[in-house]
């Protein structure tokens, strides 16, 4: 029994780790940005949640208007750190790794100034309070919406990359921006769609940990190196690696936790982390291709 | 193998439309420069339809960089006129958008996605952004028609990165005809096939030359006999001499400058051996 307590707490984990990832494994994994700031746009989606409730009131009506609130304020402030900094520098990515963690200060102080420093709750709706029981096990609800949100989000990417002319041009320009261009594709245009989904992305996770605990200035800084890691181990610009990263480093983290301490079982992910890129640093999912270049 | 198709081509490309019918690409006074170094100077070149223009010269000639300039992916000062529409100073994808089209001197398809795939962005490339998180049912048909004169219907669903060397020059070839493009610069469009598809590709390009205006960029001595129409000479970054084969082949200058080049050089115009890739392209 325990270890199905364990197993549903690891999943629970690495769908959270999931939601925040799946936003930079476009931008980071598929463009190449590093974003700092990709936790504050986590944030702002949290805050959103939270500014809504406060107009909307009922809990439940609020959190379904902030999803896809979140998504817009997330995307709209991706896209104005695009235009005005990150374009600049898409060839120096250590510039863009410093004016980004600087943005992300800048962004932890506005909430300060707005929201005040204290954390501040946003009331889960009535139907995602309790748990359901299965077999003796109780399954909190909001830890199940948020596995189903999880999972809506991926099928979603999946889905517009895969099956939509949107999809196909992203892949085109990660692939050979100079032949995009030559084909006739905005590879300006499409970067900024690009930036904009995935920083929507991570205003949606920031409504999702809304339903998990209390919300601070500082919430994205708690996940964006996790979420970095998941990236990276699951294979740079591959949403399927980044699914069964998150999912491994959950279930990692939820079993070493059980059997240790919360820190020494992050310490144990972070080893394993290393080992596996040891092994294998183009991580779990990788494209190989015929190509020249 | 798979062939070419000219019978599906000759669809594709369709007969003579008025609109097209007067369309050149008209160079004057193009001049690139990087970091003070003139890899382009004072080129003027006019190429019309149904001229299939072959465009030689050493390498570092700067072939490929004239290549890069009328296509917005170097900066350069003079016109580069298309239809009557100036191509310089514009984006790199507008000038696509314009009916400019182009292939890169390592065959470059989008190795990721399918030949299908790549063929669909050509073809939608003026799309309307709403319209792009709609599914299309079918492939237009010119896709269909591509597919069928490039020989690749069988594996319109391999990923392009797979294709062979051959396939995958084919493939580009291909996506310029579904992007409509009405000006082709090839670079190094037969580098590395067998003399069988150097033969129909060398076929292919004299059907789209009727119809488009097209200029290939080649080292293989023997291709450029067999298909070129005119040719233009390029060293140094100048024009160094354009006209018939027989023309070029017996002006002094232009002997001269392959003779008097380093042997390789001089090999690629009297055996017809093709030249390794060349590394002028590095600049951009």
């Amino acid at each position: 029994m325990d270890i199905i307590a364990q197993l549903f707490a690891g999943l629970s984990l690495g769908s959270v780790l999931l939601l925040a990832a799946l936003g930079l494994s476009l931008t980071f994994g598929q463009m190449g940005v590093i974003n700092m700031a990709h936790g504050e746009f986590m944030m702002a989606g949290a805050y959103t949640a939270f500014v809504v409730q406060g107009v909307v009131g009922d809990a439940g009506v609020s959190l379904l208007l902030a999803l896809p609130l979140g998504f817009v304020v997330g995307g709209l402030l991706g896209l104005l750190l695009e235009a005005t900094l990150i374009h600049r520098m898409y060839r120096r990515p250590l510039d863009t790794l410093l004016v980004t963690w600087g943005v992300a200060l800048v962004l932890q102080q506005v909430a300060r100034d707005v929201f005040g420093a204290p954390n501040v709750d946003v009331r889960a709706p009535a139907w995602l309070s309790g748990a359901v029981e299965i077999g003796g096990l109780a399954l909190p609800r909001t830890r199940l919406f948020i596995l189903a949100l999880a999972a809506v989000c991926v099928v979603a990417l999946a889905l517009a990359l895969r099956a939509t002319p949107l999809g196909r041009r992203i892949r085109a320009v990660v692939q050979n921006r100079d032949l995009a261009e030559a084909s006739g594709i905005s590879s300006r245009t499409t970067d900024r769609v690009t930036f904009f989904i995935g920083s929507g992305l991570a205003g949606i996770a920031g409504v999702a940990l809304t339903l998990l605990g209390s919300i601070g200035p500082t919430l994205g800084t708690n996940y964006i190196v996790d979420a970095f890691l998941v990236v990276v181990a699951g294979g740079i610009g591959q949403v399927k690696g980044t699914v069964i990263a998150a999912t491994a480093l959950g279930l990692m983290q939820a079993f070493f936790e059980y059997s240790t301490t919360a820190s020494v079982a992050k310490v144990l992910v972070f080893v394993a982390v290393v080992a596996f890129l040891q092994l294998r640093p183009q991580g779990l999912v990788s494209v190989r291709t015929r190509s020249l270049a | 193998m798979n062939d070419i198709d000219l019978t599906a081509a000759d669809a594709l490309l369709g007969t003579d439309t008025a609109r097209f019918r007067h369309d050149y690409l008209e160079v004057r006074g193009l001049r690139v420069e990087f970091d003070g170094f003139v890899a382009v100077r004072d080129v003027d070149l006019t190429v019309t339809q149904g001229d299939l223009r072959f465009l030689i010269g050493p390498n570092g000639a700067g072939k490929t960089t004239l290549i890069d300039a009328v296509t917005g992916l170097v900066r350069a000062t003079g016109s580069a006129a298309f239809g009557g529409t100036e191509l310089l100073g514009r984006t790199t994808h507008r000038i696509a958008r314009a009916g400019v089209g182009r292939t890169f001197q390592t065959a470059s398809v989008f190795e990721e996605l399918t030949v299908l795939q790549n063929l669909d962005i050509a073809a939608g490339a003026r799309r309307r952004p709403l319209s792009l998180l709609r599914r299309r049912a079918d492939p237009p048909a010119a896709v269909d028609q591509a597919l069928e004169t490039i020989g690749l219907t069988a594996l319109r669903d391999t990923p392009a990165g797979v294709l062979a060397h051959g396939q995958k020059q084919w493939l580009e070839i291909g996506m310029l005809l579904v992007q409509d493009a009405h000006l082709l610069l090839l670079d190094e469009p037969v580098a590395g096939m067998t003399q069988a598809e150097r033969e129909e590709t060398g076929q292919l390009l004299r059907r789209i030359g009727s119809q488009r205006v097209v200029v290939v960029v080649e080292h293989d001595m023997e291709f450029l006999r067999s298909f070129a129409d005119s040719v233009t000479v390029m060293h140094q970054g100048q024009v160094l001499a354009e006209g018939t084969v027989n023309e070029v082949q017996n002006d002094p200058a232009v002997v001269e400058v392959y003779l008097g080049a380093d042997a390789a050089s001089s090999d690629a115009t009297t055996t017809g051996s093709a030249e390794p890739v060349a590394t002028e392209g590095d600049h951009s």
